[in-house]
C-alpha cells in the first residue's frame, strides 16, 4: 500500500455551479475574505517563529493551507451559530472574529490570552464569538457539536417556544473518523434530528498516516455519514468561493429542516503535523502540486482579475496584516503570565470552596462586553 | 410533615420538580422515557415532561454524555442518566476530560451545569462488569463534585441541589437501595453539597462511610453496642467536598477511627480520609485509622463469595475491635 495521498486528492467532480453566490456577493465581501486568509497564514507563519524562539510551548499545529475551509464555512454561518473544533484551531478562532492578540497571548501562556493562559494552542474558547473550543482530543468534539445543536434546539423550541434556527458547525480531521465518539455523535444527529454540520477537514492525513492506511472507503467518507441517514457531500476546500458557494446553501438548508449534514472538505496541509514533524511520510513533489493550488493566491489572482484589487492594494493588505500580527505579539508579550496566587485554583470550580477561589472572565471577554456596552 | 416513600421515588421527586421549576433542566439516558426508566427511577416523567425533556437515548454512553456535555456549555442543565456507573467507563473521555474541566481549560468562560447520575457498586450478584464503585476512580479528578447518598430524604435534597449546583455532580446512588424506604419531608427542602451528618451518636468509635455501606455500619454499631462498643456513624454524604471537619471533630471526641469504603482499598477515597485523619487528629488517635474496603479482587458472582467480599457488617465489627483493642 502506497504511503502518501498522491496528488488527486482534489481531484472529483463538484456538482453545485461555482461562483453562483458569491459573484452576487460585491468584492468588499471577497476582499475581506482574502484578509481573513492573509491574516491568518501570517498569523500561523509567525506563530511557528515564536515556536522555534520557544516563545510558545506544548503541542501547536498551524492551519496554513486550510485557510479557506475556515474562512469560507464560517463566512456562511451567522454569529449566533455555535461552533467547535478540535485542536488545529487557529483560523477558526481568528475567521470567527478573536482578535489576534488574546489568540497569541493563549499560546505564550498569558493572562491576556482567551482562557487566561489555561487552555494553550489546542484549547481556543471565545464566549463572545460563540467558539466552543478548541479539543485536545481526537474526536472529543464531535458529541459536543451533537450536543450543542442539541441544546439550541432544546432552548428555540422548550424555551423560547419558537423553532430551530440555530446551526451549530462541528469541524474535525480525517484521523477522526475512526474514533468511535465521532460514530456515536452521528449516529444521535440523524436519529435525534440535531442542525448540526459535520466538516471534515480532510487533508489526507492524521499525523503520518495517510487516509486510506487509517480508513475504510477512503475516497468516498461521505459513505459514512450516509449510513446514518446523514446527507454529505464533498467540496473543494482550497477555493475560499467554492467553499462559500456550497456552505451557504447548505447551511439554509439545515437551518431551514434542522437536520444534520456532513461535509468531506478536501483540503490539504502545508507543514508538518504539528512543529516536530519532519513529514518524511510524502513526497515533496506531492506538496509542490498542493502548494500551487494556494487558495489565498487563487483569491487574490481572482480578485484582481476582477479588478477588485490590484498589486499596490494586495501589497498594502498585506504590510496592514503584518503590522498588526506584530502588534498581537508585542501584546502578547507585554501580557504577563498568570499568577499561581491568583489563577492556579481559579476556575476548576465556579463556586469557591477549600482550596478553589472560584472563576473570572478572562480580559478579552470584558474588553467585548464593554466595547459591546458602548456600542449600545 | 413526612411519608415514607421508596429511594427511586425520592430521585424522581427530586427530578421532577426541578424541572417544573427550572425549563433548563432535562433528563437523557438509555430507556429513561418509554420504558419508564430501567429501574423506574424516572416512572411517569415522559407523561409529564413529553419527549423533548425526557429523551431516550440509544446505547452510546460516550455520545450523549458528551452530548449532554455540549448543551451544558450553552448553559442548559442536563441530568444524564446511566444504568450503571459501569457503562460510564466507555464515557471516560467526556465525563472527565471535558466535564470537569471546560471552566478551567475555557479561562472561566465556560462552565458545565450537568448531573451525572446511576447505580453505582455492587448490585446483586451482577459480576466483575457491572459492579462497579467509581468513586475509587473518579474522585481524583478536580472539577466536579461527587455525591453519593445512603438514605431516600438525603437522595432528594441532594438531588436538587446537584441540579441547581453550577458545577458538573456525579451522583452515586446504588441499586441496592433503590426500594429503599424511609421518611421523606413533604414540603420543599435541600441538602447542601459537601456536609456530613451524624446518624448515630457514640463515644468509643467514629466509623465514617458513604453511599450503601453507611446501612453495613449502622448494622454493625447495633451488633457493637450489645459487646459495649459505642459507635458514632457519619454518613458523608458527599466525596467532593469532603467535610472533614464533622469528622475530625468525631474523632477528638472518641479517639478511634474506622473508614468504611466500598471501593477497592488502593488508592481510594477510604485511603484519603484515613490520611487526612492521620493528619489533622495524630494527637487525638489511639491507634492507627482503621479500614474496610470490598476485597481487592474482581468483583464476584457466587452470592458468598460477593457477601464476603463487600465491607459488610461482620467485617466492620472485626475492624472497630482490632483498631479499639487498647481502649
Ligand atoms: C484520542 C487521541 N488519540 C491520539 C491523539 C494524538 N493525535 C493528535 S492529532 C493526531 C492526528 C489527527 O489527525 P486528523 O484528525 O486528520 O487532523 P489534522 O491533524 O489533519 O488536522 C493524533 C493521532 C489525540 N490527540 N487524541
Ligand atoms: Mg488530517
Amino acid at each position: 500500500m502506497q504511503t502518501a495521498i498522491g496528488t488527486d486528492h482534489l481531484d472529483f467532480s463538484v456538482p453545485e455551479p461555482r461562483n453562483a453566490l458569491t459573484s452576487k456577493l460585491g468584492s468588499d465581501t471577497t476582499t475581506s475574505w482574502l484578509r481573513d486568509m492573509m491574516l491568518i497564514r501570517e498569523f500561523e507563519v509567525r506563530t511557528m517563529q515564536a515556536y522555534q524562539d520557544r516563545k510558545i510551548g506544548g503541542f501547536c499545529h498551524v492551519y496554513i493551507g486550510q485557510e479557506a475551509v475556515a474562512v469560507g464555512t464560517i463566512a456562511a454561518l451567522e454569529k449566533k451559530d455555535p461552533l467547535v473544533t478540535a485542536y488545529r484551531d487557529h483560523g477558526h478562532a481568528l475567521a470567527r472574529g478573536m482578535d489576534p492578540k488574546y489568540c497569541m497571548a493563549e499560546m505564550y501562556g498569558r493572562i491576556g490570552g482567551c482562557a487566561k493562559g489555561k487552555g494553550g494552542s489546542m484549547h481556543m474558547f471565545d464566549r463572545i464569538n460563540n467558539l466552543y473550543g478548541g479539543h485536545g482530543i481526537v474526536g472529543a468534539q464531535t458529541p459536543l457539536g451533537a450536543g450543542l445543536a442539541f441544546g439550541t434546539k432544546y432552548i428555540d423550541e422548550v424555551i423560547e417556544k419558537g423553532r430551530s434556527n440555530r446551526v451549530t458547525l462541528c469541524f474535525l480531521g480525517d484521523g477522526a473518523l475512526n474514533q468511535g465518539a465521532f460514530h456515536e455523535a452521528l449516529n444521535l444527529a440523524g436519529l435525534l434530528e440535531l442542525p448540526v454540520i459535520y466538516i471534515v477537514e480532510n487533508n489526507g492525513y492524521s499525523m503520518g498516516t495517510a487516509i486510506h492506511r487509517g480508513t475504510t472507503m477512503a475516497d468516498s467518507i461521505c459513505e459514512k455519514a450516509r449510513g446514518y441517514g446523514i446527507r454529505a457531500c464533498e467540496i473543494d476546500g482550497m477555493d475560499v468561493l467554492n467553499v462559500y458557494d456550497a456552505m451557504k446553501p447548505l447551511v439554509d438548508e439545515v437551518r431551514e429542516t434542522g437536520r444534520p449534514a456532513f461535509v468531506d472538505m478536501r483540503t490539504y496541509r502545508f507543514k508538518g503535523h504539528s512543529m516536530s514533524d519532519p513529514r518524511k511520510y510524502r513526497p515533496r513533489e506531492e506538496e509542490e502540486v498542493y502548494e500551487s493550488g494556494d487558495p489565498i493566491a487563487k483569491l487574490r489572482d481572482t480578485l484582481m482579475s476582477q479588478g477588485a484589487i490590484d498589486d499596490a492594494g494586495f501589497k498594502a493588505l498585506g504590510k496592514e496584516i503584518r503590522l498588526e500580527v506584530r502588534d498581537a505579539m508585542k501584546w502578547a508579550e507585554a501580557s504577563p503570565a498568570p499568577t499561581p496566587e491568583e489563577e492556579l485554583y481559579r476556575d476548576v470550580y465556579v463556586e469557591a470552596w477549600g482550596p478553589y477561589t472560584g472563576t473570572t472572565e478572562p480580559q478579552m471577554i470584558k474588553e467585548c462586553e464593554g466595547t459591546h456596552g458602548q456600542d449600545g | 410533615m413526612t411519608r415514607t416513600i421508596e429511594y427511586r421515588d425520592a430521585l424522581n421527586e427530586a427530578m421532577s420538580e426541578e424541572m417544573r421549576r427550572d425549563e433548563r433542566v432535562f433528563l437523557l439516558g438509555e430507556e429513561v422515557a418509554e420504558y419508564d426508566g430501567a429501574y423506574k427511577v424516572s416512572r411517569g416523567m415522559l407523561q409529564e415532561f413529553g419527549p423533548k425533556r425526557v429523551v431516550d437515548t440509544p446505547i452510546s454512553e460516550s455520545g450523549f454524555s458528551g452530548m449532554a456535555i455540549g448543551a451544558a456549555m450553552l448553559g442548559l442543565r442536563p441530568i444524564v442518566e446511566f444504568m450503571s456507573w459501569s457503562f460510564s467507563l466507555v464515557a471516560a473521555d467526556p465525563i472527565l476530560n471535558n466535564a470537569p474541566k471546560m471552566l478551567y481549560m475555557s479561562g472561566g468562560q465556560f462552565g458545565c451545569p450537568i448531573v451525572i447520575r446511576g447505580n453505582d457498586g455492587a448490585g446483586g450478584q451482577l459480576g466483575s462488569t457491572h459492579s462497579w464503585c467509581v468513586e475509587g476512580l473518579y474522585a481524583n479528578v478536580p472539577g466536579m463534585k461527587m455525591v453519593i447518598p445512603a438514605f431516600p430524604a438525603d437522595a432528594k435534597g441532594l438531588l436538587k441541589s446537584a441540579i441547581r449546583d453550577d458545577d458538573p455532580v456525579f451522583f452515586l446512588e446504588s441499586e441496592r437501595l433503590l426500594a429503599y424506604k424511609d421518611e421523606v419531608p413533604e414540603e420543599e427542602y435541600l441538602i447542601p453539597i459537601g456536609k456530613a451528618l451524624v446518624r448515630r451518636p457514640g463515644t468509643d468509635c467514629t466509623l465514617v462511610s458513604f453511599g450503601r455501606p453507611v446501612h453495613f455500619c449502622l448494622e454493625a454499631a447495633e451488633e457493637l453496642a450489645r459487646e459495649g462498643i459505642s459507635c458514632e456513624v457519619i454518613d458523608g454524604r458527599t466525596i467532593r467536598p469532603l467535610d472533614i471537619d464533622t469528622i475530625v471533630q468525631s474523632v477528638k471526641k472518641t479517639n478511634y477511627c474506622v473508614v468504611v469504603d466500598q471501593s477497592w482499598p488502593f488508592a481510594s477515597p477510604g485511603a484519603e480520609i484515613a490520611a487526612q485523619v492521620h493528619a489533622a487528629c495524630f494527637d487525638d488517635l489511639d491507634n492507627a485509622v482503621g479500614r474496610v474496603h470490598s476485597a481487592d479482587v474482581p468483583t464476584p458472582y457466587a452470592s458468598e463469595l460477593e457477601q464476603e467480599y463487600l465491607p459488610n457488617a461482620r467485617r466492620i465489627c472485626e475492624a472497630v475491635r482490632a483498631t479499639t483493642y487498647n481502649a
